[in-house]
């Protein structure tokens, strides 16, 4: 309890739930929860949802930060896939059949993986900078995509198919389970085998990584083939949102959003050191965000100007500076005087002598 | 030698107290250097050393005690203050910029303009100037990180001079540099001396503090012992003044010296090439021997230690383990084989900072047993613990973050890190530089342990006292090629020293 506010987690869950008071304050509905016909309906319910495709993409990019890489590709990698399982649904007889909608999410996936593979041998066999690497496909994915779809949004109707973003399983949306899944399944590897301190030990220093006998090139390849297959599910999940394969909208600065729910969780861009439940935290907050800014009624052509402010302050109170004014603050709440830094005080009164 | 001395000190420092929560890192400590002359700061790694330099040159405040120059009482706040003050600082981890030039380095924050913009043609002139001041042949054009680290170190001496020094701190300047590039630098610091700078010489080789050093204060556990003038303290009693023991205690501890020629032959180097340096290397590595490797900065040393492991590729010759040719073509490949490498770089190839002591002590054992197989939280702790007791590891915590053990304590987590593998082969380059006497003895003294329980070592170190007392054989490098190998009970230091300088004719 000495500590709270020391504890890497505390800041970005503080963030969260500050945000989720402003909302039920400003619009008490925010928390109220429905049941209709044995499912749940609700502003929250609502962000579980419609974070899957970023919560998805967040996850694999908080292991391409931990391996010191940055993966921008995301979200043309989103929209390739989304135009392979449409075209493949679309190309078939019968789009409403479950196995053809299964082979659509096998075939997407599975290119999904290709294009991680070609991004992880860019970075870890050539030794590309990350940013470059991924650059690369960032630009040409969606050149890729709209080839795959001739051009055209392609559209279907395909109830499997759009089971998978607006579908309920049991009393909540089947793309929660989606999110849920990925978070467990995640955190199983990376905690339970020996991945995930070693993906730390290649971030923080790949060549005393490779001394010790790590595979350093293997642990960053698989990390931008994770990065691949996760935002291949998450163009899926959008493109069954809006039952069409948007090539240019689909995942639109997606790899921004999800680099800020990275950073927002507290995993350091300088690689090493990684919180899966940061980023979830993270990932929540921007979402979060996104349907404030759609309650509280800000115009669309203001919602960036409002949802860059609410960023700042946040990554504001988080950096290490604020942190110290904070943690001193709390610490001498019993004095008479404040005395946000005493240190600092100290010094600029030392400059007279 | 202390002609020089004026009655007035140049820098002062009174009742000097910094304090890190409620720990005083410097209590009540009296330091004074006077111009034109060089004192050296002694005492071992914790004892207040770095803290007091903090202290004077800006980097740390004083949270008592006043700091006087030239008999006005100063306070810097800033590095930057310190610096305008005629206070500049060469840090023991060289802190340029590798992908500057030469002339940028040297004049960083302080380059020649000419009608506001930065002039390249005046700043290389600037630096040519400066460093042919200090007898430095050096292209200012060139990209500092193509060259050598002791070179690196020469410039960061530049830098340092070319403001309008008055007093010059030298943090562990030599622990990078052999012996042509140290009488190099005494060479500039004599020539600085009479110029009437005063320069403070901190430095673990008690040789150069002697050399050197006209006056020495000693401090132990953050206070201050002494200040003693050099020729007049024995080195015995320096010894004990820094540690406050007798330095008996520390004795290296005679191992049995493997007496028989023909113990068994564990690994065998033949004709071991390896680009950049390496040239038919030929080793013999008996089970439970140390071979020591001698040789100036540039001869090799480090290139037969990672020919050796896997580090780099061979480009002619073999290597047999029991006789057997293996092919080292990674680390990890090496490691499988019971040959593992300690890097001389502890900052950049070898300890993890921002992991727990824990995670990096069980980081190799975890990458050989592989992903899948993590080894269970229970017996990580086990492993760990028991080598953090076994290396006497301070403090003993396995979960504080290794970057913050001194520099000694890192040096044996990275031990522990490859002892953990039970290794058959330990290829340990440079282990005790910039570590404490009393860990240094510590780590010598493992050697001779691990040894007498099989396993082999090679042992390279800078120190030819060192090199011999470790090892049972020393290999003698030059200009990439072993050109003798003799048991160390038969030369002296002052003979192997001849064996490493000499130039070819003793070649037969």
């Amino acid at each position: 309890m000495t500590h709270i506010w020391k504890h890497r987690l505390f800041w970005p869950l503080a963030a969260l739930i500050t945000l989720i008071v402003v909302n039920s304050v400003a619009r008490p509905r925010f928390l109220s929860i429905t049941m209709r016909d044995g499912q749940l309906y609700g502003a929250l319910i609502d962000i579980l949802r419609g974070s899957a495709p970023l919560m998805l993409v967040a996850l694999g990019m908080t292991i391409v930060i931990a391996t010191r890489g940055i993966d921008l590709s995301v979200g043309a990698i989103m929209a390739v896939s989304g135009a392979v399982a449409l075209t493949v649904i679309d190309g078939s007889n019968d789009p409403s059949n479950l196995g053809t909608v299964l082979v659509a999410i096998a075939v997407a996936v599975l290119v999904a993986l290709v294009l991680g593979v070609w991004n992880g041998f860019l970075v870890a066999v050539l030794g590309i900078q990350p940013i470059i690497a991924t650059l690369v496909l960032m630009l040409a994915g969606r050149g890729v995509a709209l080839l795959i779809t001739g051009g055209f949004i392609t559209t279907v109707n395909s109830d499997p198919f759009s089971y998978i973003a607006s579908g309920y399983l049991t009393v909540l949306p089947f793309a929660f389970f989606i999110s849920v899944a990925a978070i467990v399944a995640l955190g199983v590897v990376e905690r339970r085998t020996a991945l995930g301190v070693l993906t730390e030990a290649v971030g923080i220093n790949p060549e005393a990584s490779r001394l010790a006998g790590v595979r350093s090139r293997g642990i960053v390849w698989g990390a931008y083939m994770l990065s691949g297959v996760l935002a291949g599910v998450a163009g899926i999940i959008y493109a069954s949102n809006i039952k069409a394969a948007d090539a240019n909208a689909t995942g639109l600065f997606i790899e921004l959003y999800a680099i800020l729910a990275v950073v927002l969780g507290g995993t350091s861009l300088a690689g090493g050191k990684f919180s899966i439940a940061g980023t979830v935290i993270g990932v929540l907050i921007i979402q979060t965000l996104d349907s404030t800014i759609l309650f509280l009624g800000v115009p669309s052509a203001q919602s960036p100007v409002f949802f860059a402010l609410v960023v700042v302050l946040v990554v504001v109170v988080q950096s290490p500076r604020m942190r110290r004014v904070i943690g001193s603050m709390t610490r001498r709440r019993s004095r008479p005087e404040p005395d946000p830094d005493p240190e600092r005080d100290r010094e600029r009164t030392g400059v007279a002598a | 030698m202390d002609g020089a001395v004026g009655a007035q000190p140049l820098l002062e420092l009174t009742g000097a107290t910094v304090r890190f929560g409620a720990d005083a890192a410097l209590d009540d400590v009296s330091f004074r250097m006077y111009p034109g002359e060089v004192h050296s700061l002694m005492g071992e790694n914790g004892a207040g050393k770095s803290t007091l330099i903090k202290a004077i040159t800006g980097v740390l405040p004083l949270d008592a005690g006043t700091l006087t120059l030239d008999g006005r009482a100063v306070r810097f706040t800033t590095p930057q203050e310190a610096q305008r003050a005629g206070i500049s600082t060469v840090y023991q981890e060289v802190e340029l910029l590798p992908n500057l030039s030469v002339a940028e380095n040297i004049l960083l924050g302080r380059e020649p303009r000419s009608r506001g913009v930065i002039s390249q043609r005046l700043m290389r002139e600037r630096a040519r100037q400066i460093l042919a001041d200090l007898g430095l042949d050096l292209d200012p054009a060139s990209t500092l990180g193509t060259h050598p680290v002791a070179v690196q170190q020469l410039v960061a001496i530049a830098r340092a001079i070319s403001t309008d020094v008055r007093v010059l701190v030298l943090d562990e300047p030599t622990s990078s540099l052999d012996l042509d590039e140290v009488a190099e630098l005494f060479r500039i610091i004599r020539e600085l001396r009479a110029r009437g700078v005063a320069i403070l010489f901190v430095s673990h080789f008690l040789d150069q503090v002697y050399e050197i050093c006209d006056r020495v204060t000693v401090l132990r556990d953050g206070a201050l012992v002494g200040e003693y003038l050099t020729p007049q303290l024995l080195r015995i009693d320096l010894v004990h003044k820094m540690l406050g023991r007798e330095a008996s205690d520390f004795k290296t501890r005679q191992r049995g010296r493997v007496e028989e020629p023909d113990a068994p032959v564990f690994l065998s180097a033949r004709d071991v090439g390896a680009a950049p340096g390496i040239r038919g290397a030929d080793v013999d590595l008996g089970e439970g021997e140390v071979v020591g490797v001698a040789g100036l900065l540039g001869s090799g040393r480090t290139e037969l230690a990672r020919a050796l492991t896997g580090i780099s590729r061979l480009d002619t010759g073999i290597i047999r383990i029991e006789g057997e040719p293996v092919n080292l073509d990674s680390p990890r490949r090496a490691i499988s084989l019971g040959v593992v490498y300690s890097s001389e770089n502890r900052r950049s190839e070898g300890i993890l900072g921002e992991l727990s002591v824990l995670d990096n002590i069980t980081l190799a054992v975890q990458a050989h047993r592989g992903v899948l197989r993590r080894m269970r939280p229970a017996r990580q702790r086990e492993l760990a613990q028991s080598w953090v007791e076994a290396l006497g590891i301070r403090p003993p915590d396995l979960d504080r973050p290794a970057g913050t053990l001194s520099g000694g304590n890192q040096q044996k987590v990275m031990l522990a890190r490859l002892l953990a593998l039970a290794p058959r082969v330990l290829v340990l380059d440079e282990p005790t530089r910039g570590v404490d006497v009393g860990a240094k003895v510590e780590i010598q003294n493992l050697v001779g342990e691990l040894a007498d329980n099989g396993l082999s070592v090679v042992f390279i170190s800078a120190e030819l006292d060192e090199v011999l007392r470790v090892g049972d054989r020393v290999a003698i490098l030059r200009e990439g090629r072993i050109v003798e190998t003799l048991a160390s009970a038969d030369m002296t230091v002052d003979s192997l020293l001849a064996l490493v300088a000499s130039p070819d004719e003793q070649e037969v």
